[in-house]
C-alpha cells in the first residue's frame, strides 16, 4: 500500500458559526496529486491551512504522519521592501546548504537569479522561487496555493508539468488549489470540488460528468473540461482517423465527448 | 581605575557612553520595527513607560524594572485585544498609548512628595544618567544582542513570511513575545537619554537611513547601529555646547543624517 501522509476526518472549520469547511474527509498518500477546485469563498485556502497546521479545526481530526516534511508554496510572496534580501539569502534561510538551494533553483529554472533581489522578481519568477524553496526542504508533501498565479499561460502549463515531474522525482504527495481547471486536469490524479463540503471528487475524467460538479460550475465549464480532458495515447491523421502510437500498441481507449 | 573613575565621574561622558550603549540595541530593534511595520506599536509601548514610572514610585521598585514590567503588560494587552478584532489595530494602539501616558501623568500628579523632572522623562536628560543606569544599559544590551544572535535566522524568517516560517517549524508566537521583551528593555534603557516621546524616532530613523545603503539584513543592522551612534554622539555634543534638550538634539542629528543619505546616496540594489 502507498504510505498515507495526511488524513482528515470530518474536518470542520467555522468562523463565527459560519462553516467555512464542513465535514471534509480526505486522505493524501505519497505519490498522489490532489487538486482542490471550487468557487470563491469555498474554503479551499482554509482547508489547506488546516492541513498545514496554520488553521485550527473547530471539530474533526487531522492526522499527519510524524516527522512529515511539508513544502509550502503560499499564494503570494509579498515582501516588505524595507528588508534587503537576495534570492540566495531567501533560499538559505530555509536552513539548507547553498548547494541544495542552488540545485532546487536550477530545477525550477531560476538559478540565474541567485544574486538578484527578491524585490525585483516578476510574478512568475516569484512562484518559481517559492517552489524552489519548498523543494530545497526535500518535502514528503508539497502544498501549493494557486501556484500559477501571475504566471502567463505558457508558463502555467509548464509549471503544472514541473509539479507533476517533481512528484515523480521526490515521490512526494501533492495537494494544490487551482483555478486553471483545464490545465490542471492533465497533471492531476484526483480532483476535489469543494464548496464548504466536498460536493464531488474523483478522477478528472469522471468529475466533469458529475451532476454536483455541473451544478457548481455550470454546464459550460463542465463541457469545456470534458473537451480538454482528452487522453493523448493516440494520434489523429489528417483525416481525423485514429492512428495508433507506439506506446498504446494499437489499443485505443479513447473517450470522445 | 582612576581613568575609569574620572570618565564615569563626568556626567557628559556617562551620558555619551550610555547613549552609545542604547544605540547598540536601538539599531537592530529599529530594523525590526521598520521591517514589521511596528512604528506605532513601539510608540505605544514608549508612551506606556510613563505609566511604568508612576507605578514604580507607587510600589517602590526600581524605575527601570517598573518600566519593563509595564511595557510587557501593555504589549500583552495589545496582543490579546487585537485578537478580538473589535477595533482596528491602529485605533487600539491610539487608545492604549495615550491612555497609558495620561494615567501615568495623572498618577504622578497625585504624588506631591515625589519630585520628578517631567521634561526630562518626556524629552530626555543629559544630566540624569547615573552609574546604575549604565549597568542597566549594558546589561540590557548584552541580553538583547545575545538573544538576537541566538534567534537571528528564526526571527528573520518569521519577519519575511510568517506562515512559511510556521510551516517550517519556527515558533512564531514565542518569537513575537521575545521581540516584545526586547522592546520593553530597550525602551526602559533609552528613556533617560531621549525621553519617552522620542524613543521611536531613535529606533526608526537610523534603521530607515541604513535601508538606503544596505544590501543584506545584517548590513542594514550594522549601518543602523552606526547611524544611531552618530546621532547620539552628535546630539549629546550639541546638547552640551548649546544647552539644547538631549532627546530632541539626538533626533535632529539622526534626521540630518537621514536627509544627507537620502539626498546623496544611490538606492542599494537589494
Amino acid at each position: 500500500m502507498t504510505e498515507r501522509l495526511v488524513q482528515l476526518k470530518q474536518l470542520t472549520v467555522r468562523f463565527d458559526d459560519r462553516p467555512v469547511v464542513d465535514s471534509v474527509n480526505l486522505t493524501v498518500c505519497r505519490g498522489d496529486i490532489i487538486t482542490i477546485i471550487g468557487p470563491n469563498g469555498a474554503g479551499k485556502t482554509t482547508l489547506i491551512k488546516a492541513v498545514l497546521g496554520l488553521q485550527q479545526a473547530t471539530s474533526g481530526q487531522i492526522s499527519v504522519t510524524p516527522g512529515l516534511v511539508i513544502g509550502y508554496v503560499p499564494q503570494h510572496l509579498s515582501l516588505e521592501a524595507t528588508l534587503p534580501l537576495s534570492v540566495s539569502r531567501f533560499m538559505q534561510l530555509s536552513g539548507r546548504s547553498a548547494k541544495a538551494c542552488e540545485t532546487a533553483l536550477q530545477r525550477t529554472g531560476v538559478a540565474h537569479l541567485w544574486n538578484a533581489s527578491v524585490h525585483h522578481l516578476s510574478g512568475g519568477e516569484k512562484q518559481r522561487l517559492l517552489l524552489a524553496r519548498a523543494l530545497a526542504r526535500q518535502p514528503d508533501l508539497l502544498v501549493l496555493d494557486e501556484p500559477a498565479q501571475g504566471v502567463d499561460i505558457n508558463g502555467q502549463a509548464s509549471l503544472y508539468e514541473l509539479i507533476r515531474q517533481l512528484r515523480d522525482e521526490l515521490h512526494c504527495g501533492v495537494i494544490m488549489i487551482s483555478h486553471d481547471l483545464h490545465l490542471v486536469m492533465a497533471a492531476t490524479d484526483k480532483v476535489i470540488c469543494l464548496n464548504q463540503h466536498i460536493c464531488c471528487s474523483g478522477h478528472p475524467a469522471d468529475i466533469s460528468h458529475d451532476p454536483a460538479f455541473i451544478e457548481t460550475f455550470g454546464h459550460q465549464v463542465a463541457e469545456s473540461l470534458a473537451v480538454y480532458h482528452h487522453r493523448h495515447n493516440h494520434s489523429h491523421n489528417l483525416h481525423g482517423d485514429v492512428v495508433a502510437t507506439s506506446e498504446t500498441h494499437g489499443a485505443c481507449d479513447h473517450e470522445h465527448h | 581605575m582612576n581613568i575609569i573613575d574620572a570618565v564615569l565621574g563626568d556626567f557628559f561622558w556617562r551620558a555619551l557612553i550610555g547613549g552609545l550603549g542604547v544605540a547598540l540595541v536601538a539599531g537592530p530593534l529599529g530594523c525590526f520595527v521598520v521591517w514589521r511595520r511596528m512604528a506605532y506599536f513601539g510608540d505605544t509601548l514608549a508612551h506606556s513607560a510613563l505609566l511604568g514610572i508612576a507605578m514604580s514610585f507607587l510600589i517602590s521598585i526600581p524605575l527601570n524594572l517598573g518600566v519593563i514590567i509595564t511595557c510587557l503588560l501593555i504589549a500583552m494587552a495589545l496582543v490579546l485585544l487585537s485578537r478580538t478584532r473589535a477595533l482596528a489595530t491602529d485605533t487600539l494602539l491610539g487608545i492604549l498609548a495615550h491612555s497609558a501616558l495620561a494615567i501615568g501623568l495623572v498618577t504622578l500628579s497625585f504624588m506631591p512628595d515625589i519630585r520628578v523632572d517631567l521634561t526630562g522623562l518626556l524629552f530626555g536628560d543629559l544630566l540624569a544618567m547615573n552609574r546604575q543606569d549604565l549597568l542597566w544599559i549594558f546589561g540590557g544590551a548584552v541580553l538583547v544582542l545575545g538573544l538576537l544572535a541566538m534567534l537571528w535566522r528564526q526571527l528573520l524568517m518569521s519577519t519575511i513570511h510568517e506562515e512559511l516560517a510556521r510551516v517550517e517549524g519556527v515558533p512564531v508566537e514565542r518569537l513575537r513575545l521575545v521581540l516584545m521583551l526586547m522592546f520593553a528593555l530597550v525602551i526602559a534603557v533609552a528613556m533617560k537619554i531621549v525621553g519617552v516621546l522620542l524613543i521611536t524616532a531613535l529606533l526608526i530613523i537610523p534603521a530607515a537611513t541604513a535601508r538606503r545603503l544596505a544590501k543584506t539584513p545584517e548590513h542594514m543592522l550594522g549601518l543602523a547601529i552606526m547611524f544611531g551612534c552618530i546621532a547620539v554622539a552628535g546630539g549629546l555634543t550639541l546638547s552640551w555646547h548649546l544647552d539644547t534638550p538631549a532627546g530632541p538634539s539626538v533626533v535632529v542629528t539622526a534626521f540630518l543624517a537621514f536627509l544627507l543619505v537620502y539626498g546623496t546616496a544611490r538606492n542599494a540594489s537589494n
